[in-house]
């Protein structure tokens, strides 16, 4: 079941568009924010607001990877792995927060903290290599600044 | 030199809506609105030569055209701006959307009177957070205005617009694709014809325009097609943001004349190359374009220049090469992105790519086979233009056969010495 809140915010957020089919992945979204991720639970709470069947729902979710069908970490480390941060070595920096939070990619640190996720081209070419915590941008990442980074994080 | 895209923008923080008033912001809407026809609006965008600068460059006046000018009987008809900016190595339209968010949604409003659309969305890119809030803040701005809604400026015309957010996947940038994703689906490209101008949005009219393209049409507008084309040292209007990524001592943008050469903007721009770094190449218009060497540095960087050398203006943000950095994992690495990439629909994108992956991957990791070249040149030729759905796979190839012509002896070293010979040389 959607809580009060949930369904509150998801109403309003189908009520600002013209159709509500336009709100879908919002939806998912703010299902998303409140529970961290989106659980099977989840597609099944969220299909009966939105009218659908549990599976069209799921087929929308798991064809976007900002949609996340598995748990996170508290906070999720978005490293750009495109072009530009390739020739400037993000390989090293991917190394580096491996090792420190003892994960690969797609998976979480043991504490909880920490997901780690490649994302595709963020645009910040011009400061590479870059990543996102969160929303928040990191740019021109250096090896020794990686440490200060991760440590500023709850 | 104008720079009419960016020349306000301070680097930082973004125009408010009065800072935009103040230096001519929104008068062209309404000139638009108060003096001229839909007709007068395609019939000056036509004549600016203005071409789209998502990366396909199709003229946006002719592309405007196609949508039928009936009465609005027909039901709502719809104009979106594609600021899902993922092109690999580019970053100019988030330029537009950070500083100068006004100037964007004043050329969608113009847009949408010439093609008389009644809604607007904004397709926006989820990782570009900062977008997302200035652009919120300008269309309550314009809202508070009357720039929007209801009767704007007391015309009798009406629009609505509103930002769509999307949650990653490149595809979505593909027009068809956008256009399932703003309906609640997949974002999976479709079969064209019917084309969106006649059947795009829930089967009604849409158009759809770079955000960088759109930042052009208000000064197209108030100061007139001629003017406009002067801005260029070119045949194609206007000026371009470009950019360079890369070993490059300055890496960043700069709004210049459109047909401004590589040389110039790399060594006069960018600084040049970072000592100890040789220019091998460069990709011209982001990750799906073919490579251009040394040779071609003199090469004015608009659409017909850089198609003639056989390569693509494309976003006009470049990504360069150089001599410490190995050519068959740069390739790698695009590929390794368009396979990620692929939206699975059509079995030569998704199985094309993969193989392609592997193929480029044993090759960087010293096990590649003496065929292995023939093979990726078979890749080349079957996953060219008209063998898939849409242009993901095709430009998937673009930096592969280029590649392979300009850089084949470093593939054909990886093979026969079993290693990457630029491995440790960094």
């Amino acid at each position: 079941m959607l809580t009060d809140d949930e369904k509150r915010r998801i109403e309003a957020e189908l009520d600002k568009y013209e159709r509500k089919e336009t709100a879908y992945l919002e939806a998912l979204k703010i299902l998303q924010e409140c529970r961290r991720w989106i659980s099977d639970e989840g597609i099944k709470d969220l299909a009966v607001l939105l009218n659908m069947t549990p599976d069209e729902l799921d087929a929308i979710a798991a064809f976007y990877p900002f949609i996340f069908r598995k748990p996170v970490g508290r906070h999720i480390i978005f490293i750009c792995d495109s072009v530009s941060c390739w020739i400037m070595g993000y390989e090293g920096i991917l190394d580096h927060i491996m090792s420190r939070l003892g994960i690969g990619l797609a998976e979480t640190s043991a504490d909880g903290k920490f997901t780690l996720l490649p994302v595709s081209c963020i645009g910040m070419c011009d400061h590479a290599p870059a990543l996102m915590i969160d929303r928040e941008l990191h740019l021109d990442v250096r090896m020794e600044n990686i440490d200060r980074i991760l440590e500023s994080y709850e | 030199m104008e720079k009419p895209l960016t020349g306000h923008i301070r680097r930082g923080e973004m125009l408010g809506i009065e800072e935009y008033e103040k230096m001519g912001g929104y008068l062209a809407l309404r000139k638009a609105l108060h003096g001229m026809s839909p007709q007068d609006i395609l019939a000056e965008v036509k004549a600016s030569n203005l071409r789209g600068r998502g990366g396909a460059g199709f003229p946006t006046g002719m592309k405007w055209s196609f949508v039928p000018a009936d009465g609005r009987s027909a039901g709502p008809k719809y104009l979106i701006s594609n600021s899902d900016e993922m092109e690999p190595g580019t970053f100019k339209d988030r330029v537009i959307m950070e500083g100068n968010p006004h100037l964007m949604i004043e050329g969608m409003i113009i847009g949408s009177y010439a093609v008389q659309a009644d809604i607007a969305y904004i397709f926006l890119r989820w990782a570009y957070v900062q977008s997302s809030t200035r652009l919120e803040r300008a269309l309550a701005e314009a809202y508070e205005k009357k720039y929007l809604g209801r009767n704007i400026l007391g015309s009798g015309y009406g629009l609505e617009m509103r930002i769509h957010t999307s949650a990653g996947r490149y595809i979505c940038g593909e027009e068809t694709a956008l256009l399932n994703a703003l309906e609640g689906r997949r974002g999976i490209p479709r079969s064209k014809p019917p084309y969106p101008q006649l059947s795009g949005l829930w089967g009604k009219p849409a158009v759809v325009n770079n955000a960088e393209t759109f930042a052009n049409v208000p000064h197209i507008i108030l100061n007139g097609a001629d003017w406009y084309k002067g801005l260029s040292r070119s045949k194609d209007g206007g000026t371009k943001i470009y950019g360079i990524s890369g070993k490059v001592r300055k890496p960043g943008w700069w709004e210049l004349p459109m047909g401004t050469t590589l040389r110039e903007l790399l060594e006069e721009h960018a600084g040049g190359m970072q000592s100890g770094f040789t220019f091998r190449g460069a990709l011209p218009g982001g990750g799906s374009t073919d490579f251009i060497t040394a040779d071609h540095l003199d090469t004015r960087m608009d659409f017909d220049s850089l198609s003639r050398v056989g390569s693509r203006l494309g976003t006009g943000i470049v990504i360069v090469l150089d001599d410490m950095t190995c050519p068959v994992g740069m390739v790698l690495n695009l590929t390794r992105f368009f396979a990620r990439e692929s939206c699975g629909w059509c079995t030569p994108c998704w199985a094309g790519l993969q193989w392609a992956e592997e193929i480029l991957d044993r090759i960087e990791k010293g096990a590649g086979r003496p065929d292995d070249l023939d093979l990726l040149a078979f890749h080349c030729r079957m996953l060219a233009p008209g063998h898939t759905y849409c242009a993901h796979a095709p430009g998937a190839m673009e930096p592969v056969q280029s590649a392979l012509k300009y850089f084949r002896e470093d593939f054909e070293r990886h093979i026969r010495e079993r290693k990457c010979p630029f491995k440790n040389r960094r």
